[in-house]
């Protein structure tokens, strides 16, 4: 090998600068390239973007010129308890958007991936099948599920629980959970999914090996089925977290809000404010909030994710 | 070699953030939102003289943004717009007709905009006509109510609700702003069938109603149904309660957001208890806050219920659900004698926007739709005429009820107007607080206290 490096001729001082300024030149083809993505994604993601940051710092109804008031926007939301409540519903919400779905989804999937059942891609369907149907639709049925004659009620008088009937949407201790459960019904298919292709991703001799050191179903869960799909949790928990946060259109149909202000969400008063009330100051504000939010919990989860992977 | 690549693309970074900074700054600075898109502001000074003769206004095109699209509403202004394009072809129409809510959203985006319409529908309240005279984007119609007469064709009652001062803050005196078309009362609608059953007849006195109240419920019906759901219902509920506790100039000044009211003043703090006593009556269906408005609508047409209390626009629904079996009385006076109170109002009147080139045409127009030949159009077509209520309605049915209930509020006693027509979070404040007053989370005195909040801080500011 000795001869093949001394055969190589060193390079001449003209070619080394051909090179260098060769790759000056390819230091900008890069973001040339990335240029027309980049351009769309500035005119129609990061300009809205900074528009609405600027905007939160005015005071604005649309029609009239609009008032600088710096942060004033701002210290408002946070002084407005009727605002900062409706943060604390999202919160609330991530129990049943995120939580509630991954425990049931690790729960469902472990069987399934276990039991190696007969037309798995037939329950893989039904369970997956909620997240096809518009929200609108979904909302729409839960909204007739809850009513006051609605199925749930009907259920309840047959249990002899006819006590406990109420109209859930209507009322201020349940209406909450009410809608935080259509969420679960919907984000659970997701979660099962995502998590049952990590589980089939695992080693068969894993199990086969706890098997053989005598692990039951539960300890297998725990030492094998857990830890393998960890990385996917994260993802279900980055999903579900933003449609938690995000959430809108199921507010919108069910509750708008109601009653009272106890479903209220950052989404819904974004909507309200701009819309309704003709305060796109406020609105943009709490958009603001919610986009730093959503931003800041996506990082903690993504942190979180890649210790996971590199552990 | 590797370090001057990297060192590079640093380089290149930063020159490109840089420049991507700078473009987004030099775009959002300088053009603060609203600026730029205002320059027809100051209210222009009424003309001198106006031209009222549509024949010698040349050729000319009229854009109209209305939201007549439901049935009735659709085949009044299509036959009314057909009739003045036969009377005046050289005034064309270009009608744009959107829902209620859609207008409600994009009027004010259109208003500002570069291809604003000559003729728009504006909503009564403050969030809607109230900013849009304040931002001097409606032209003031009183020279022309002056040419043509409108201060006699129309009653005070009906022309103060589109009357601002030209500076937005006077709500209800002033200059007039729109003329409307239909008009609209909040009542009872009644099942005839079972209010004969139990014995009852239609009640002469708010006393009398309280009573029959309490006899339905003590006979096992609901006496009273509405479906509150979305938050607005119930203020068509204790819009009539109000009535019949606090004077009604009071509650003028309360739902046109001007200086004179107090929402925590015995009257209203009486209307606040009695309507918290009926639900705790069981005067109202249990489930009220979390049944849907239509669907409750839906169940008094198939037999739920004695009374149902909404506004007149529901006259078809529950007129043919219920075969006719259905009867509509203004909400009873406190005195037998007095005229009834309740709310009520008109539709959304039409306006003519600063930006018009042809401000006389606009207002030819509206002067043609609102006249009382269009009353007859309007009425044929199914419609409660804003004018002349009594003598077009129809010879029988709850639909002649609706009409004598309408005039009889009109005439003898007062139409309140729409109390979120208060201030721009009105609506938002009072649904909430009703809910919250239904459900016993607010005591009376609390939903009168969040209420005076909105109220209050709204005259100071």
């Amino acid at each position: 090998m000795a001869t093949s490096s001394r055969a190589e001729p060193r390079p001449s001082r003209l070619a080394r600068q051909r090179r260098a300024s060769r790759e000056g030149r390819s230091a900008a083809t890069p973001y040339l390239y990335i240029a027309p993505a980049f351009l769309l994604y500035a005119a129609f993601l990061l300009f809205p973007l900074v528009r609405a940051a600027q905007f939160s710092l005015y005071a604005w109804d649309t029609v009239s010129p609009a008032k600088f008031v710096g942060f004033g926007n701002y210290v408002k939301m946070f002084n407005d308890p009727d605002l900062l409540g409706s943060f604390g519903h999202s919160a609330i919400l991530i129990l049943f958007y995120a939580v509630l779905p991954i425990c049931l989804g690790l729960v469902v999937a472990a069987i399934l991936n276990r039991a190696q059942v007969r037309g798995l891609g037939f329950f893989r369907t039904v369970i997956f099948l909620p997240q096809v149907i518009a929200m609108v639709v979904v909302a729409v049925a839960w909204t007739r599920l809850y009513s006051t004659d609605g199925s749930i009620n009907a259920l309840l008088r047959i249990l002899g629980l006819g006590d406990l009937a109420r109209a859930w949407l209507g009322d201020y201790t349940f209406a909450l959970p009410a809608v935080g459960l259509i969420g679960t019904w919907v984000e659970t298919g997701l979660v099962t999914i995502l998590l049952l292709a990590g589980m089939g991703r695992t080693s068969r001799d894993l199990y086969e090996a706890a098997r053989l050191d005598g692990a039951g179903p539960v300890a297998e869960f725990f030492a094998i089925t857990l830890p393998a799909v960890r990385g996917e949790i994260v993802v279900a928990a980055t999903l579900t977290v933003v449609a938690a946060l995000k959430n809108f259109d199921v507010i919108y149909m069910t509750t708008r809000g109601g009653p009272g202000t106890s479903t209220a969400v950052p989404s819904y008063q974004v909507y309200n404010q701009a819309f309704g009330l003709g305060q796109v100051g406020m609105a943009t504000t709490i958009g603001v909030t919610l986009a730093l939010l959503i931003f800041g919990i996506n990082l903690v989860l993504n942190r979180l994710g890649d210790q996971a992977v590199e552990d | 070699m590797k370090a001057y690549r990297t060192g590079g693309n640093v380089r290149w970074t930063r020159a490109v953030a840089a420049g991507v900074g700078a473009a987004l700054l030099v775009l959002t600075v300088g053009c603060a939102p609203g600026v730029g898109t205002t320059e027809t502001t100051a209210p222009a000074s009424p003309r001198a003289s106006v031209n009222i003769d549509p024949t010698s206004m040349g050729n000319v095109t009229l854009t109209i943004w209305d939201q007549e699209v439901r049935g009735g509403q659709n085949d009044e202004i299509t036959e009314l717009n057909k009739q003045f394009q036969a009377k005046y072809p050289n005034i064309k129409l270009d009608r744009h007709a959107q829902s209620f809510e859609d207008l409600q959203k994009t009027g004010r985006l259109v208003l500002t905009g570069p291809d604003a319409p000559d003729v728009i529908e504006a909503n009564n309240s403050r969030s809607q006509m109230g900013a849009f005279v304040t931002a001097g984007q409606l032209v003031s119609l009183d020279p022309y109510a002056e040419a043509y007469g409108w201060k006699d064709r129309f009653p005070q009652s009906v022309l103060r609700l589109s009357s601002y001062s030209t500076n937005g803050k006077a709500f209800g005196s002033g200059s007039l702003f729109g003329l409307p078309q239909v008009g609209e009362v909040v009542g009872f609608y009644y099942n005839r069938a079972k209010l004969s059953k139990l014995g009852l007849s239609v009640p002469q006195t708010w006393a009398d109603l309280e009573q029959q109240l309490k006899t339905i419920k003590t006979a096992g019906e609901t006496p009273l149904v509405l479906g509150n759901l979305e938050k607005w219902p119930a203020i068509h509920v204790f819009g009539p309660l109000q009535g019949a506790h606090t004077p009604a100039d009071e509650i003028t000044n309360l739902a046109l957001g001007n200086p004179g009211g107090d929402w925590t003043d015995q009257t209203n703090l009486a209307a606040a208890t009695e309507l918290q006593d009926w639900v705790k009556a069981g005067y109202l269906n249990s489930d009220l806050n979390g049944a849907a408005y239509d669907d409750v609508v839906a169940k008094f047409g198939k037999g739920t219920g004695v009374y149902f209390l909404g506004g007149s626009w529901n006259t078809p629904t529950v007129d043919a659900a219920l075969k006719g079996d259905v009867g509509f009385i203004a909400p009873p006076p406190v005195e037998a004698s007095a005229g009834p109170s309740t709310t009520g109002g008109t539709s959304l009147p039409f306006a003519v926007t600063s930006a018009s080139k042809n401000p006389d045409a606009a207002a030819a127009y509206i002067n043609f739709i609102t006249s009382d030949d269009a009353m007859k159009v309007i009425a044929a077509k199914g419609n409660l005429p804003v004018l002349h209520a009594s003598e077009l309605a129809p010879a029988s049915g709850v639909g002649k009820e609706v009409y004598a209930a309408y005039e009889l509020v009109t005439t003898k006693g007062h139409l309140l107007p729409y109390l979120d027509y208060a201030t721009p979070t009105f609506s938002d404040t009072l649904g909430a607080a009703l809910q919250d007053l239904i459900a016993a989370k607010k005591t009376p005195a609390e939903f009168g206290a969040a209420l005076q909040k909105d109220y209050g801080d709204f005259i100071k500011g």
